[in-house]
């Protein structure tokens, strides 16, 4: 909402010396945020009222151009052409005699343009006629500003004419203060803050002429969706008649175009009282004016000029021909004002704020008038708005009163009771029951306070005043937040971090700590992203939650795995330059839930029942936490001291095998064939049962499709398996300190053992003396038979009680190549 | 060699004669003194102390003395023994230690070509900041309560007092889950974790929710479409503004600094009533930047405050709504952009650098926490 600061003051006596900054400041102290404060128009220097005497027209150059003669007054004129100056002009839209805008020599325009007396066109051009862009005063080029005929004196300061160096407040409005969507609203509120008058405009109104002629009918259907409807009907109105200067400047400032005196006064009077105002042409109405719900299939085009097929429970207001207008919302071409209308019919309804707001949804229509409706209009203002409007139209439009029609619901007479204690309950501190009683009837309350229990009865522009609690919040908001002292409340002792949360920080240290670098990406994703990643059409990734209003067409759905974002994160990384990037990413995933047809709405009266509950959480996919992970490049630096190899397969798996590890979790390892993983170089990695997730090298179809660079690795987890599995209380192992025996063996097997089995099965055969086994070496090749391997292993036994004799291992060591050997064909190598 | 002297007549042996051992003993220190390298003294040792050498013959003449003489001899010839040995001990240590020496100054290297070996792992700065501030409201004996960003429309909006038509709802640009009716959204805030900690938790609730929200934002330097909040909500017997208010000091104390102030102004948000925005006191001005065009502060571009967040007294209906009588229970909730936050602390001037995942904006970081 843009405040004029002039405006402001017609209703509240601030002080004189107060800027634009300190009104800001004032409205800031009561909730209201003051976005920005500008100064109409940055003019510096002198603009006067000039009267264009002559007009020579000057034809030889490329585009037309004009020597005007402007009166500007005895005390400005030129020394050699007394009260005269001499303008070369390039408008074309005035005629000798119109009163203009005349910046003089030396004067400053916006943009620091600085008009100066110079030769142009072959004469001396002393000074400028100015129009509304050039002044700042809109976008108004078309010409230059001509003022009414008789509306200022020759000579005369345009700056007040024209409202230029007034300043103007961005106001910001929250939703529930529709009443400040006005000049009147906002007044108030800056007077209750500087503790002055507050002259409301609704109280300042003459009465209304007589009334001579036929007042249209109006009429009410729905007598809930519209508790009040004013219609006042104007006879014998001026089309031609122009909008004064006042209305203009005012409507300029708060950001509105002027287009025609009926339009200008129906927004002005908006702008000023927070009524939304609709005027119709009276002679394209026939019959009674209704509010009314729309019939199904019905049509209107509306102000926009879109043709709108309306829904049953739009509001409408009617005649006898149909819909003329959404109700509170957007007028209709039909009847609309053009400039041949003489008879003027103005509408001022009160209307329902969910019917308005659902219909603004609905049609997608959000307007200067379903912004009020919807966040609440003064119940009892539409007559007085109207007859404001009447009034304007009658004294610059000629109009004459024709009479007033209205039907009504009376609104029921709520009374809030209200316990003054609550306020210190809710604040933590002490207000005097007189100061209470003060500032809720500074903002317009009633009250009776002879009891304990008071009776409030709130104001009619304060429709969101409803219920104790928001008496209190007036009472501490108006007292200042700032009187509200400190004090810090004592929670009961905490648990601390769950084990799950507890896990959740030490898995990205874990993974930071091997190099691998957090990213945080959006979860939206594309069909094409799974597409690239080769996921199979019945692949549980492609069971998505999708979106209803994506931001972008290509990602209309949320992630069910982190590697679209991983993918993007990496490639962003390496056209920036960077070859070695290790991304890695903690995050939830979705999975679609298969919808149900009942939504389900519990009322927000009370708790809902356990039922209710259980079915509100059905309702949300099913969201595990995952661990993804993409990595390009080394993990290691190359240098002068060497160089390191690309990340491999095995990087990938072992960082998985190593966080499990590090969670106490034991996990097996098995060859897999996944999307989008190369179907060679893909680990399941499992915990008994349970899969953990997968690891390995990405397929090179789909390096190709998203434009990794080739052989890039990746793993994904899920971390809420992890959790679950994790030990957070390991036990201590037992350290014995027998000496170790290291024995050496190399097995030659098929190629299609997996050594996760044979090492499994010498880890059973050598018993309980084993302590530690790892493959250190696979070597192929001759001697080695073709299609076969040579495995060798390292094994170190220890006993807890003695010194082991080299019978004890040697037999140890032959009872672990026996059983590979039974097991899988290895022959041990000599 | 003399044969043994069983006679005990005096023989007169010139090798164990005084001056003859002293000019022996002298002349092995000076072959001592002399050597300059380990080699050499190996070599002096064997000349002076080896079994073919003056000394030794000398000793093995001690036998042909006379028992009464044998005494002094010997113990002259120790003495001349010792002298030799304790100069090559000296001597040995002296050379060893100036081999050891030149040997670490033949191995030293360029301490200066160090360069980084492993690539640096870190963690994003939302990820720590989440921590961060998590464990300022568990030392208060706060809980960590989360919640899902899928969410029912119901803990997202009807329950915080945001019935289907409220104005609020298109205040929050919300993402919708295909169908618009099928009642679930992009949860908008963090606000309905406090409507589950509310309806699962007992009473009363101290809890702190971080977490990722999302608004229909097109992403730009200061929007993003998801970006990450973190709400605290009290729920107790007597709970007041001035708690509220307090809370906010001592979080805005433990992150900015000691002294930092917070300041409430009146705002409106549907699940609390009163309503305030928070402003934080610029902890790096702290306000001697406004109206001082001398000294501007970037931080709070000289305003003396900055904005921070939203919070107010939980509103009675969110109460009703979730079973806690508000004649009973009061509460309240605040709630901070994290971005922001780091935006202002770090002076990081572009929202995209926290959301596109460039491997140096985050390195600068670390393992942070």
């Amino acid at each position: 909402m843009r405040v004029p600061v002039s405006w402001l003051r017609d209703y509240v006596a601030l002080p004189n010396e107060m800027s634009g900054r300190d009104v800001a400041a004032l409205l800031l102290s009561v909730g209201f945020e003051v976005e920005g404060v500008e100064t109409v128009g940055d003019v510096r220097g002198q603009l006067v009222v000039g009267r264009v005497q002559s007009i020579e027209e000057l034809t030889e150059f490329k585009k037309p151009i004009r020597w005007c003669q402007v009166e500007v007054g005895q005390a400005l004129g030129a020394a050699e052409t007394p009260g005269i100056r001499g303008i070369v002009c390039g408008a074309r839209n005035f005629s000798e005699g119109d009163l203009v805008v005349v910046a003089l020599s030396g004067t400053t325009l916006p943009g620091d343009f600085t008009i100066a007396t110079r030769e142009t066109y072959g004469h001396i051009s002393d000074g400028m006629l100015c129009s509304a862009r050039e002044l700042g005063l809109g976008d108004d080029h078309s010409g230059i500003i001509i003022l009414d005929a008789g509306s200022a004196e020759v000579g005369a300061d345009a700056f007040p004419i024209l409202g230029l160096g007034d300043e103007v407040l961005e106001v910001a409005v929250t939703p529930d203060r529709g009443y400040a969507l006005s000049l009147r609203g906002i007044a108030r509120e800056a007077a209750i803050a500087a503790g002055v008058e507050f002259a409301d405009p609704a109280d300042q109104l003459a009465d209304l002429p007589v009334a001579t002629g036929d007042a249209l009918q109006a009429a009410s259907s729905d007598k809930a969706a519209c508790d009040l409807l004013v219609l006042r009907t104007l006879a014998n109105f001026d089309p031609s008649a122009p909008t004064p200067g006042f209305i203009k400047s005012r409507l300029a400032a708060v950001g509105v175009r002027s287009i025609s005196l009926a339009v200008d006064v129906t927004n002005y009077v908006m702008f000023e009282l927070g009524q939304p105002l609709h005027a119709f042409d009276a002679d394209k109405i026939s019959g009674a004016i209704t509010a009314r719900r729309a019939n199904a299939g019905e049509t209107l085009e509306t102000l926009d000029h879109v043709s709108r097929t309306l829904d049953p429970d739009d509001l409408v207001i009617a005649d006898d021909s149909g819909a003329l207008s959404l109700a509170g919302t957007m007028g209709g071409s039909s009847s609309e004002i053009s400039d041949t209308t003489t008879r003027i019919v103005i509408e001022a309804a009160h209307f329902d704020s969910v019917v308005v707001a659902r219909m603004s949804r609905r049609h997608k229509l959000s307007s200067e008038s379903s912004r009020r409706f919807e966040r609440g209009v003064d119940r009892m203002i539409p007559p007085v708005a109207s007859a404001r409007a009447a009034q304007l139209l009658i004294e610059h439009g000629g109009a004459t009163y024709a009479g007033t029609t209205a039907v009504e619901t009376a609104p029921d007479a709520e009374l809030i009771a209200f316990d003054p204690q609550l306020t210190a309950r809710i604040s933590g501190h002490t207000y005097e029951n007189e100061n209470i009683a003060n500032i809720l009837r500074s903002l317009g309350c009633e009250l009776n306070d002879a009891d304990s229990t008071w009776q409030v009865k709130a104001p009619s522009w304060r429709p969101d005043l409803s219920s104790p609690i928001d008496l209190v919040e007036e009472v501490i908001r108006i007292d200042g937040y700032d009187k509200v002292p400190t004090s810090l409340p004592t929670a009961p002792n905490g648990r601390g971090l769950t084990d799950a949360q507890k896990l959740r920080r030490r898995v990205g240290v874990f993974l930071a700590g091997r190099g691998l670098v957090e990213v945080r990406n959006y979860p939206f994703m594309g069909e094409n992203e799974l597409n690239d990643l080769s996921i199979a059409s019945d692949d549980v990734r492609r069971n998505t939650v999708k979106l209803a209003n994506p931001l972008s067409d290509e990602q209309p759905l949320m992630r069910s795995t982190l590697l679209p974002g991983l993918v993007s994160a990496v490639n962003r990384n390496t056209s920036r330059g960077f070859s070695d990037v290790p991304l890695f990413e903690i995050a939830s995933v979705s999975f679609a839930v298969a919808s149900s047809s009942e939504v389900p709405r519990p009322s927000v009266l009370a708790k809902p029942n356990q039922d209710e509950i259980a079915k509100l959480q059905a309702l949300v996919p099913n969201q595990p936490t995952h661990i993804g992970a993409v990595i390009t490049g080394a993990i290691q630096t190359s240098g002068w001291w060497g160089s390191s190899p690309a990340a491999t397969w095995r990087d990938a798996i072992e960082i998985v095998l190593a966080l499990a590890t590090e969670l106490g979790i034991q996990v097996q390892v098995q060859p897999s064939d996944v999307a989008p993983w190369h179907p060679g170089r893909c680990a399941l990695i499992k915990s008994g049962d349970v899969v953990i997730g997968l690891a390995g090298e990405l397929s090179p179809r789909v390096t190709a499709a998203t434009g990794l660079p080739t052989r890039s690795v990746a793993f994904e987890i899920n971390l809420d398996e992890l959790m679950a599995l994790a030990n957070t209380t390991p036990a201590a192992p037992q350290i014995w300190t027998y000496p170790v025996a290291k024995e050496d063996i190399a097995l030659v097997v098929a190629n299609d053992i997996a050594v996760a089995d044979l090492l499994a099965c010498i880890t059973e055969a050598a018993g309980e003396l084993l302590e530690d086994v790892k493959l250190f070496d696979i070597y192929t090749g001759s001697p080695i038979p073709e299609g076969h391997q040579s495995l060798a292993f390292a094994l170190r036994f220890r006993s807890s009680d003695r010194t082991l004799s080299a019978d004890e291992v040697a037999s140890a060591r032959t009872a672990a190549v026996l059983a590979a050997s039974n097991k899988f064909g290895a022959v041990l190598r000599g | 060699m003399s044969a043994p002297n069983k006679s005990f007549d005096p023989v007169e042996v010139s090798t164990l004669a005084p001056v003859y051992l002293d000019q022996q003993v002298t002349a092995a220190l000076d072959a001592i003194a002399n050597a300059s390298d380990l080699d050499e003294l190996k070599a002096v040792r064997l000349l002076h102390t080896g079994d073919r050498s003056p000394l030794a013959l000398a000793n093995r003449e001690i036998g042909a003395l006379p028992p009464a003489a044998k005494a002094e001899a010997g113990k002259r010839m120790g003495q001349a023994r010792g002298a030799v040995n304790q100069a090559l001990e000296v001597k040995t240590a002296e050379l060893e230690a100036k081999r050891d020496e030149q040997i670490l100054l033949t191995e030293t290297v360029d301490v200066t070509a160090v360069s980084e070996l492993s690539l640096r792992g870190s963690r994003h700065p939302l990820t720590t900041i989440q921590e961060q501030i998590t464990d300022v409201f568990l030392a208060l004996g706060y809980e960590l309560a989360e919640g899902p960003e899928i969410e029912a429309e119901w803990f997202n909006f009807d329950a915080l007092n945001i019935a289907p038509n409220h104005p609020a709802r298109t205040m929050q640009d919300t993402f919708f889950v295909e169908h618009e009716d099928s009642g679930l959204v992009l949860r908008t805030h963090t606000s309905p974790v406090q409507i589950r900690s509310m309806l699962n938790r007992e009473l009363p609730i101290y809890v702190v929710c971080p977490g990722r929200v999302f608004r229909t934002d097109e992403l730009d330097a200061t929007h993003s479409p998801v970006f990450h909040q973190v709400e605290a909500l009290v729920i107790d017997k007597g709970i007041t503004m001035a708690d509220l208010k307090g809370t906010l000091d001592h979080f805005a104390q433990t992150m900015f600094g000691a002294g930092i102030v917070t300041r409430l102004r009146p705002s409106y948000f549907p699940f609390t009533e009163p309503s305030a925005e928070v402003d934080l006191q610029c902890f790096a001005c702290r306000g001697a930047s406004v109206d001082n065009p001398s000294a501007p502060c970037r931080t709070c571009r000289s305003e003396g405050w900055i904005e921070w967040g939203g919070c107010g007294m939980v509103n009675p209906k969110v109460l009703v709504a979730c079973g806690i009588d508000p004649d009973v229970y009061t509460g309240f909730a605040f709630g901070m952009g994290l971005e922001r936050t780091l935006m202002f602390r770090h002076g990081i001037t572009d929202m995209r650098d926290m959301v596109e995942g460039d491997i140096r904006f985050t390195r600068a970081f670390g393992l942070g926490g």
